[in-house]
């Protein structure tokens, strides 16, 4: 095929000009979106991680359940459940909201899986000699085990993290405008694939600094055999 | 709550739809059966040509799998999908799928592929080759085996993760699980084919997230 016509097609630049701003706007939504995602995903995953250390049996087999039910149902799954199932309960939500919400939970179900390991696979001895110096259980968890735990689960950490976040795509299946819903509604109002390949650097722009942090986090915080 | 029950789970209306759900499940085990082999031998192939220490080489391969890792699955799938079309090349939406899924799962498994074969030590390179067996040998019969053990907890987490990801065939309207219960949902104007279709998905998966978190407790506990 001749490449004139190739570029013509999928990097042609009026169409660029003409629908940059929408993209424009669907990466603001999906900066957003990623951001929010992350900061509940692994607040509630760290939390939840940090309630199973007390070791609390009816309170650690719902964290389980929750925990392997969303590691099991597939994130676009759950998109649907709280998009067009839960209206018939009379809790109706934006596109914004069931999407962060169940990006959001899905991460809480790894994190809180990855920390506990973390928590679990520090040595018993520290937490007896943090107890035998008069710290609480709470003090000892927050004072001695979490610092060493989370520096171990930074690498697991980070590319879930990024899996689940490049999730914030799925929105575009309930309509929401972000890079992908934006791109697709534009490249059928233009008749071109040209946003369509915008979006794609979109994406790109935002997600490959992070691969590459998981890559440099990888190397600096591997174990120590 | 009668009302919940009714919206949720309606028996009436899972006796109208369970056989087309179930169909729509059949649907996604070929898909799986269809893009996990497919990622495993591609995943493979990056790793095994991530071993021969090429430079140039390497440097490919890491752009390859950066590039296939940064971009979310759902935009290489609509790509394919919808892009294509424009310059004449007519996708089916099985294809676009397979391709799609080629790539991305190719670049997560070759991560996965090449960490097992560098946790199998140096000297079994060394023995393998120097009682005679050719590269590919070595590679075939020594290494890959202990390299698969040694990554199996990451290579059957991985594989979880893309059979979930085959709902993504739904947007490209494959009558997968998803899309059956989206369609039916549509029709009957009910939710029942939805949790249903959760509830199918949790009842195939939740034994595999079971046992994938009691090979990592193990991984870990051994260390």
């Amino acid at each position: 095929m001749e490449l004139d016509r190739l570029l013509f097609t999928f990097f042609n630049p009026e169409i660029a000009r003409e629908y940059w701003p929408d993209i424009a706007k669907g990466f603001v939504v999906t900066l957003q979106l990623g951001l929010a995602t992350i900061a509940a995903g692994l607040a509630l995953g760290l939390g939840l991680a940090m309630v199973r250390s007390l070791q609390l049996r009816v309170v650690n087999w719902a964290i389980v359940f929750f925990a392997d039910a969303l590691r099991a149902l597939p994130p676009l799954m759950v998109i649907i459940i709280l998009f067009f199932a839960f209206p018939y309960a009379g809790l109706p939500m934006s596109a914004f909201t069931a999407t962060w919400l169940s990006l959001s939970l899905v991460l809480a179900a790894f994190s809180e899986e990855i920390f506990w390991a973390g928590i679990v696979s520090i040595p018993k001895g520290q937490y007896e000699a943090a107890r035998s110096t008069g710290m609480s259980a709470w003090q000892t968890l927050v004072n001695v085990i979490l610092p060493q735990a989370v520096r171990i689960t930074i690498p697991p950490l980070t590319n879930r993290t990024i899996a689940i976040t490049k999730g914030t795509a799925l929105g575009s299946v309930v309509a929401l405008a972000e890079i992908l819903g934006s791109a697709h509604s534009a490249s059928s109002l233009a008749g071109n694939p040209t946003p369509l390949t915008l979006g794609a650097v979109a994406y790109l722009l935002l997600f490959i600094p992070f691969v590459l942090f998981g890559r440099w986090v990888e190397t600096r915080f591997a174990w120590k055999r | 709550m009668y009302e919940v029950f009714h919206q949720f789970l309606n028996p009436e209306i899972i006796s109208k739809v369970w056989l087309y759900l179930l169909k729509g499940l059949g649907t996604t085990a070929l898909l799986s059966l269809m893009v996990v082999p497919l990622g495993l031998a591609s995943g493979l192939a990056v790793a095994a040509l991530w071993s021969l220490r090429k430079r140039w080489l390497n440097g490919l391969l890491i752009v390859y799998v950066d590039f296939f890792r940064a971009f979310p699955p759902l935009v290489l799938l609509l790509f394919i999908y919808f892009g294509f079309p424009f310059v004449g090349i007519e996708v089916p939406a099985i294809v676009a799928v397979a391709i799609g899924f080629l790539l991305n799962t190719s670049s997560y498994y070759g991560e996965i592929f090449r960490a097992g074969i560098e946790s199998v030590p140096r000297g079994q390179w060394e023995a393998a080759r120097s009682t005679g067996l050719s590269w590919a040998q070595t590679m075939i019969s020594v290494i890959v085996p202990q390299a698969t053990r040694n990554v199996l907890p990451d290579l059957l987490s991985n594989t979880l993760e893309v059979v979930k990801l085959t709902t993504l065939a739904s947007v490209v309207a494959i009558p997968e699980l998803l899309n059956a219960a989206r369609n039916a949902q549509a029709l009957t104007y009910n939710a029942t084919p939805i949790v249903l279709a959760a509830l199918m998905y949790l009842a195939l998966l939740w034994p595999v997230v079971r046992l994938i978190s009691r090979l990592e407790h193990k991984a870990v506990a051994v260390r």
